[in-house]
This record gives structure tokens, sequence and C-alpha cells, in this order.
């Protein structure tokens, strides 16, 4: 039973991190394992911005395996130089926690399909998010404590989704947590509420196909299926209509790109959504008190439809 | 809760020789003894006076103290009260299980008025999933728009939702009447045994899929048809039923009834065994 959340801007930023916060906190009770965050802020869009983790995070309660802190300065390192064989600049190089880095990078290749796989070579180092608006942040514990930690109260940008995870299809790690980057595609994350039934059948096929699987989480696969998709020319509301009859099982999820954010519910609607939509604002979540932290005041909500799928712009 | 009695007879068994040992201690068994008092007593009821009015404010309040309130209220006599600021949280409103006029000027999250016997509520909001889940009976009014699972598993009362509903509306449903304004998701009346749905709007796929009996009247399109859910003829006796009902829901003024789509069971599903199992024997 997890929990998602999401909200548009029209026409105007805000302070998204704040305001996801507010939203994935009334969500808690529906899983804190971890909370994850993808924020799209208002950056001038010249250069790329890079959120990797080189590690885990130990703390109470992960399912990972503890490492030295000195294992992680040696991976960065690595990540470093990698960046400068490929001819990416660093601009901007901020180590929140010793195992999450964030890299503003000049790079001037618009397929980021070598680039990553080349960074992610580097064995325990993943891309959690690639893009010129796009930053997943996410870690273990709930949004207050995530928010905290990563200081994501002031970022303002248009729009975000946001993920309050209880795990049960995988471990507890960062790795397993939500929202996942739909790599290799510059400022494409998806959140899902569900479980999917033919995860392996279609893991199967997309690896053939030459896709990545970082976690065996079945969440990621959505982002796997979409990006895989839309690399064949599909657009993001063709791919989320295809997932409808692709993906089994029950799911709700978001999925946000650099100027859009879509919503898909299986067939059976067997997974809740609450939305409210107006002229400059949209918001949804698992529960209908998540949009009241952002709302308080009487407004109209109502449950989307099985098989509903729907994208808005920013 | 039932009486604890010394059991200290004997048994038919006993009495015939099956077995000898003698069971000591108590028995939760009870049998109904109209002279005793505690038969009419309905626990978690009151005697209230609907003029006695009164306003509650729950924005600062969690659920299980919310309910914890309108409960004393009612044993202070309180006939009406208003919820106000429900603020869209959960279980509010759940088990009230006597008369009340109970009003909540905003919308509510999941399971709302829950398990009710007898109250009048008026929901000035949404509400989420599992709105009146078990109700046995009384009537609820939603203005707007209601959640999937609306109705689940009730068996009496008036469950009326001016607005749209999500999917498995009437699921499990074992009485009473649920009348929706406008449209409604799928899996509608799903396993439904008893029980009337009047939709006025269209309705999503697979509608009384399972339904063992019950009837669902549509007045929109329908997605598709459910396993065992066949399409009935409309009778007088219905058209004069809707029209009193609607008008009694106060919903769907000049709505034209006649051209509604009655569903009901095929039971072709049905797999019943009226056999005793040592008849079945003697047929075998």
């Amino acid at each position: 039973m997890c929990g998602i959340a999401g909200l548009i801007h029209r026409g105007k930023s805000s302070k998204v991190g704040h305001e996801l916060q507010g939203m994935l906190q009334a969500l808690k009770h529906r899983g804190e394992d971890s909370t994850g965050y993808a924020l799209y802020g208002d950056t001038e869009g010249k250069n790329f911005i890079m959120r990797v983790k080189v590690g885990e995070n130990v703390g109470e309660g992960s399912s990972s395996v503890a490492e030295d802190v000195s294992v992680y300065d040696k991976r960065k390192k690595i990540v470093e130089s990698y960046l400068s064989e490929m001819g990416a600049k660093i601009i901007k190089e901020e180590r929140v926690l010793p195992y999450s880095l964030r890299y503003e990078i000049e790079y001037n290749k618009d397929d980021l399909l070598d680039f990553s796989q080349k960074i992610e070579s580097i064995p325990g180092v993943e891309i959690l998010s690639m893009g010129k608006s796009l930053e997943v942040i996410k870690d273990l514990g709930n949004a207050k404590i995530v928010c905290d930690r990563y200081n994501l109260d002031k970022v303002v940008g248009t729009h975000a989704i946001g993920h309050a995870r209880m795990a049960t299809e995988s471990g507890v790690d960062i790795k397993s947590a939500h929202p996942f980057w739909g790599y290799p595609f510059s400022d494409v994350s998806v959140v899902h509420n569900g479980q999917l039934t033919n995860y392996w059948n279609n893991r199967r096929i997309l690896e053939n196909k030459g896709m990545r699987f970082m976690s065996e989480c079945d969440s990621e696969l959505i982002a796997v299926y979409l990006a895989e998709k839309m690399r064949n020319g599909a657009s993001l509301e063709e791919g989320m209509k295809d997932s409808l009859s692709g993906l089994d099982g029950v799911f709700t999820y978001f999925v946000a790109t650099k100027d859009s954010l879509g919503m898909a519910k299986d067939t059976m609607a067997a997974k809740p959504l609450v939305l409210y939509e107006s002229d400059d604002l949209v918001a949804m979540g698992s529960e209908e008190i998540a949009i009241r932290s952002l709302l308080p005041q009487e407004i109209d909500t109502y449950d989307p439809f099985d098989g509903e799928v729907k994208v808005w712009q920013i | 809760m039932a009486n604890l009695k010394i059991s200290e007879k004997k048994t038919k068994a006993q009495s015939m020789g099956l077995h000898t040992e003698k069971l000591t201690g108590k028995t939760q068994q009870k049998f109904f003894n109209p002279d005793e008092a505690e038969n009419f007593f309905y626990w978690g009821t009151y005697d209230v006076d609907f003029n006695k009015r009164i306003d509650l404010d729950v924005m600062d309040l969690d659920c299980k103290e919310a309910n914890r309130k309108i409960d004393e209220l009612m044993s202070q006599g309180y006939g009406t009260i208003v919820i106000k600021n429900p603020q869209g949280k959960h279980s509010l409103g759940v088990g009230v299980l006597n008369k009340l006029n109970l009003i909540f000027e905003g919308s509510l999250g999941y399971f709302g008025v829950g398990s009710i016997d007898g109250p009048t509520v008026r929901i000035n909001g949404r509400v989420g999933w599992s709105c009146a889940e078990n109700m046995m009976a009384g009537k609820v009014v939603i203005e707007k728009n209601a959640g999937s699972c609306f109705g689940a598993a009730i068996r009496g009362g008036d469950l009326i939702c001016k607005g749209s509903v999500g999917a498995r509306t009437g699921i499990d449903q074992k009485g009473g009447t649920i009348i929706i304004g406008g449209d409604a998701g799928a899996f509608t009346g799903f396993m439904m045994q008893r029980g009337r749905i009047i939709i006025l709007g269209d309705v999503g796929i697979n509608l009384g899929d399972s339904m063992y009996d019950g009837t669902i009247f549509i007045g929109g399109k329908i997605g598709s048809f459910g396993s065992d859910a066949v399409e009935s003829p409309m009778t007088k006796s219905d058209i004069d039923w809707l029209k009193r009902k609607l008008k009694v829901a106060e919903i769907g003024d000049n709505f034209d009834v006649s051209k509604m789509t009655k569903v009901v069971s095929g039971k072709k599903l049905w797999n019943y065994d009226a056999l005793e199992p040592t008849e079945k024997k003697g047929a075998i």
C-alpha cells in the first residue's frame, strides 16, 4: 500500500519541494520505508543536472550492505574521471550526503544512452536522474525526513511527483525506491502504486532490446516500458495508453516530463486516485488528504475512471 | 455480551449412552427471553432530540477523537450534529446506530459513515472509497462525487450520490438502494446479492459481474455487461417505483425512467445444491 502524489502549476512556478513534502507526509501511513521526489525546477535549461548515488543508505531498516565511506570516495573519483573522458564539464558539484551526489554539467549530446552506460559501468553507481529540469531525490524515511535531509523545502519549480513507499516486492533501499528515472531519456520520471504481474516477461523482452534495469522493483518496469515506447517514436500519451494492455496487474502511476504530467489507471481501477483540476493547478494523490495539504478550502475532486489516461502541460 | 450459564444438563447424546463424560464450565450459548430487559438493549444507541443542534469543528481532531466526540454529543441528547472542516479525513461518522441528523460541511476521506444503522446523513462535499460500507438503515446523501466501492455490502437504507462514482459501486450489496446522479465506473454491482442500484448516467465495463440477485437500472450507456448479467424488460411497477424513489431522493427531475435499462442476474452461474449431504448419497 504505497502512496503517490503529484502536482503541476500551469503558467507559474511555486515551491514544489515544500508542497510535495506536505502531500507525501499526509500519506505517510501508506508507507514510510522510503520516500522519493521528482522535482522539475526552474532552470535555464542549458546544463544537465545529474543526481547520482555511489552507495546505499545503510540506516535503520535498510536491506543494503554497509560500505566504508572511502569506497564512496573512490567511486566518486571514477565518476568524475569518466565525465571528463566523455567531454562533460562539471559546472557545479554538491555532495549532499556521503553516498549522494549532485552535478551540474555541460554536455552537448542529447543521446544519454552511452553516457549513462559508461557512468553505471562503475559497480555500485546508479544515476538517479538526468535532465535539464528534473532532479530525483529518494532515500529511506518519511517525506519530512527526506525533505529535511536534502533541503528540498526551498526548491522552486513547475511540477513534481512523489512516492511514499511500503516495501513489498523488493528491499528497503534507495535503488528500489521511487521515482524511477525514464532511462535514458532526459527529464522523464515515474511513480507507481500497485503490483505488476507480468514483470519478468516484460523485463526479459525489454532487456533483449537493450533496456537497463537497476532494481527488481516491479515499478521500474513502467519507466523502462515507457522509455522503450518513446525510443520507438511514440508520444508519452501513446506509450501510456499502450501500457494499459501491455502491463498486467493493478496500477495507478504518474509520469512526468520536462513540461508535462500524466496519470494512468488500470482497467480494473483497483488502485486509488483522487484528482483536483483547475485552470492553474492540477493536484492528485492516493487520498484526498494529500490534496488537502495544498488546498484546505472546499474543492471539487473526483476519482478518474478505469483505464483512464490524462496528460497536462505546464 | 451473552450470559455465561453453567451447563449441568445431560445432553441428549449422554442420555442415549453415546458418551459418558460430563462437561463442566460455562456456555456462551444464549437463548432469547423476552422477559429479560437486557434483550431490548441495543448497545451504543441513544435517545436524541432532533431539535437539539450543535456544531463540531474537527479541523484539529483525528478520526478517533472526532468519532468519540460525536458519540459523546449523542449521549448528551444532541440529535442534529453539524461537522465543520472534515478536510477529507478517513472513517468519520462510523458506527452511528441510532436516529440522528448528521451533516458534514465538507468532504470525507475513505470509509466515511460506515456501519451505520439509522441516521440521516448529508455530506456537502465529496467522499472517498468505501463510503457507507455495511450500512444497515438510514439515508445518506452526498452532494458531490464519490470514490470506488461506494455502498459496499450495504444491507439497507438509501445511499444517494448526486455526482459520479468510481469503480465497484454496490459490490456485494445485500439490500437497500443506491442512487447515482452521474456516471459510475467498472464492475458496478459486482457480486451483488440483493437490493437495487439506480445510475442515471453512463456505466463502465463489466456491469453486474457475477451478480447473484438484485436489480440495476441504468439511464445512460453501458460499457459492457459482466458475466451472468442480463437485460430484463422494464415493468410498470419498475417505472412507478423508480419515479417514487427518485422523487424521494430529490434527484433526476424530469428524468425519463421508462427509457432506463434494467439489468438482473441471468442465474446461469448459480450452482446451488438443494440436497443435504445424506440425500446426496442416496441420490448417487
